[in-house]
């Protein structure tokens, strides 16, 4: 049986902030009685992953998702209940747990501005207490991976985003965390270094079964790589399920576009009981239910003289909005 | 890589006060009424020069940028406390700085011949492990204003606080001894004369308790390291990652 590695329960965290009036009165009056309020960012959540999983955290901006992440890596102290993550409770930064994750922060650097990124891998190397055979050994690896070498050894500051970013995972995983906190990786990255970024998250998932827990914008890194998304609304969990189950549910019919022989053959189709989206000439699209899709083709191509057909999947963007609006999602 | 040259050169350059304090002493004959020789005066303020460029410390600058900028996120979660990554690069300036200082102490004393003199071993031995106690001393208290950036985002202001008494009783304007007998006193009780005065009076040959200087140093270290420690556990709980 594959063993829970991330454990949380009822789990909160809440901020206090303070709030000013504009103007010079509102600053005399913030600096000598500051109004403090206590926000409740993460509201009684609890979850499970387990080992070898990779879980995508979905939400709106401000719904979270990164402050579960910082709570989990144990940068931030949570306020009520528990968390356990490879048997550690994370906030107590014990050395051993912390050898066994690393965070990654799309535009976030650790890498050392002016000096080749090679340098930082051995800085790190050394922190993590590998020998420099080992760590010359994972960073031919890693960068083989990547696709990266002589970057490597150019000041960090010349260097692309991509190949910064590209760095910046090496520099990250050079110590071969099994568990991966990755906010936001592909930020600002182009079409290619994404989906290279993927590809490379994937691999590393399959050769070393690590965890990976991960936000991001960019749907596609979502639909690529998790198959269990957990969705966080206004700091509560409102859905945590497989990804096809949820976008099933959100988007329950396919649109198909049937381009008919005749515009006659259209017609006939238009009024046998599909619901029709529209029609032009001998083009018609009509609307299916997902359960139903295979019969009604069938039928379909069965009694009509059918020249061409596309499913078209709905817009994975337009679907997953849905999620980050709405409060919860009882599948 | 020019601009990186010129920036170590100006470091050295920039701890020259002493060198300006050195010539209001002498050309006001003030060093008269402490019974202090000119050339014991002048063998001072460049021992002070030394003992400065490699005790100064910027700990709480670097970690209030790092923390404003999310940069220390990262470095919380690796087994190594943060602040050795900032001990480190206090270190290898330090190292940087030293062929420049010596090049400022060259000239020094093609201008000042009769200040020319060479420490027994001995002497600079413990000189050399003075100025790293002050160094540590230093950094401790820095280190420990810089953990208030888990409460107060601008922690430089109150460091600025603490330049003051810095820069007046550590003898880097002016020897301690030659302060009222009644203050000297209460001098002696804060870490304040053991950043400069005292490396720099043992390290120039000017008359010292070398043995009481030494364990006043440690003393301070003993108390300020678990005081460190304290404030930094108790921050890491209420830092919430802004920035990051």
């Amino acid at each position: 049986m594959v063993q829970n590695i991330i454990d949380v329960r009822n789990l909160s965290k809440s901020f206090d902030i303070s709030s000013k009036e504009p103007g010079l009165k509102g600053t005399i009056k913030h600096f000598f009685r500051r109004q403090k309020k206590s926000l409740k960012v993460i509201k009684d959540i609890s979850f499970e992953i387990k080992e070898g999983e990779i879980v995508g955290f979905l939400g709106a901006n401000g719904a979270g998702k990164t402050t579960i992440l910082k709570m989990l890596c144990g940068l931030i102290y949570p306020s009520e209940g528990s968390i356990l993550v490879t048997g550690y409770l994370p906030f107590k930064r014990k050395e051993n747990f912390l050898k066994n994750i690393t965070l990654i922060m799309g535009q976030k650097q650790q890498l050392i501005w002016d000096l080749p990124p090679i340098e930082s891998f051995y800085l790190n190397a050394s922190i993590y207490d590998l020998d420099k055979f080992e760590a010359k050994k994972r960073i031919k690896k890693l960068s083989e991976m990547l696709e990266i070498d002589e970057e490597l050894f150019i000041p960090v500051r010349k260097l692309s985003l991509g190949q910064r970013m590209k760095s910046e995972l090496i520099a990250a995983l050079i110590h071969e965390p099994n568990i991966l906190f990755l906010d936001e990786p592909t930020l600002g990255l182009d079409i290619n270094a994404q989906r290279n970024l993927r590809k490379f998250l994937q691999k590393y998932n399959k050769e070393t079964n690590a965890t990976i827990c991960l936000t991001s914008h960019y749907m596609k890194d979502i639909t690529s790589l998790c198959k269990r998304v957990i969705c966080v609304h206004e700091g509560a969990i409102s859905y945590d399920g497989k990804l096809d189950l949820l976008l099933r549910k959100l988007s329950p019919v396919k649109e198909i576009l049937i381009v008919c022989r005749s515009e006659q053959d259209a017609i006939r189709l238009g009024n046998s009981g599909f619901t029709v989206k529209n029609k032009i000439k001998n083009e018609i699209t009509i609307k299916i239910e997902n359960n139903s899709i295979t019969s009604s083709l069938k039928t379909i191509l069965n009694n009509f003289d059918i020249e061409d057909l596309f499913i078209n999947e709905p817009p994975i963007d337009e679907v997953i909005g849905k999620v980050l609006i709405k409060k919860d999602y009882d599948i | 890589m020019l601009e990186y040259r010129v920036e170590i050169a100006l470091w050295a350059i920039s701890g020259i006060i002493p060198f300006f304090m050195l010539n209001i002493w002498t050309n006001n004959n003030l060093n008269e009424s402490i019974n202090i020789s000119d050339i014991m005066l002048s063998r001072y303020f460049l021992c002070a020069f030394f003992v400065r460029q490699f005790s100064v410390v910027w700990v709480v600058f670097s970690f209030e940028e790092d923390s404003l900028m999310g940069k220390v996120s990262p470095y919380l979660i690796q087994p190594l406390n943060p602040f050795f990554r900032y001990f480190a690069q206090h270190l290898a300036e330090q190292i940087t700085r030293f062929p420049f200082a010596l090049i400022i102490a060259f000239f020094f004393f093609i201008f000042n011949p009769e200040s020319l003199w060479i420490p027994n071993l001995g002497i600079l031995l413990l000189s050399i492990v003075s100025t790293f106690l002050s160094f540590l001393i230093q950094f401790l208290i820095q280190s420990i204003v810089a953990c208030l950036c888990f409460w107060t985002e601008k922690a430089s202001s109150i460091e600025r606080l603490l330049f003051i008494p810095t820069l007046f009783l550590s003898g880097l304007l002016a020897p301690v001894v030659s302060f009222p007998a009644y203050m000297k006193s209460w001098i002696y009780l804060t870490p304040f004369p053991y950043l400069i005065d005292f490396p720099a009076n043992l390290l120039s040959g000017n008359e010292t308790n070398i043995s009481g200087g030494l364990s006043m140093q440690i003393l301070w270290i003993f108390l300020l390291f678990p005081l460190f420690k304290k404030i930094w556990s108790q921050g890491t709980k209420k830092y919430t990652a802004m920035g990051s």
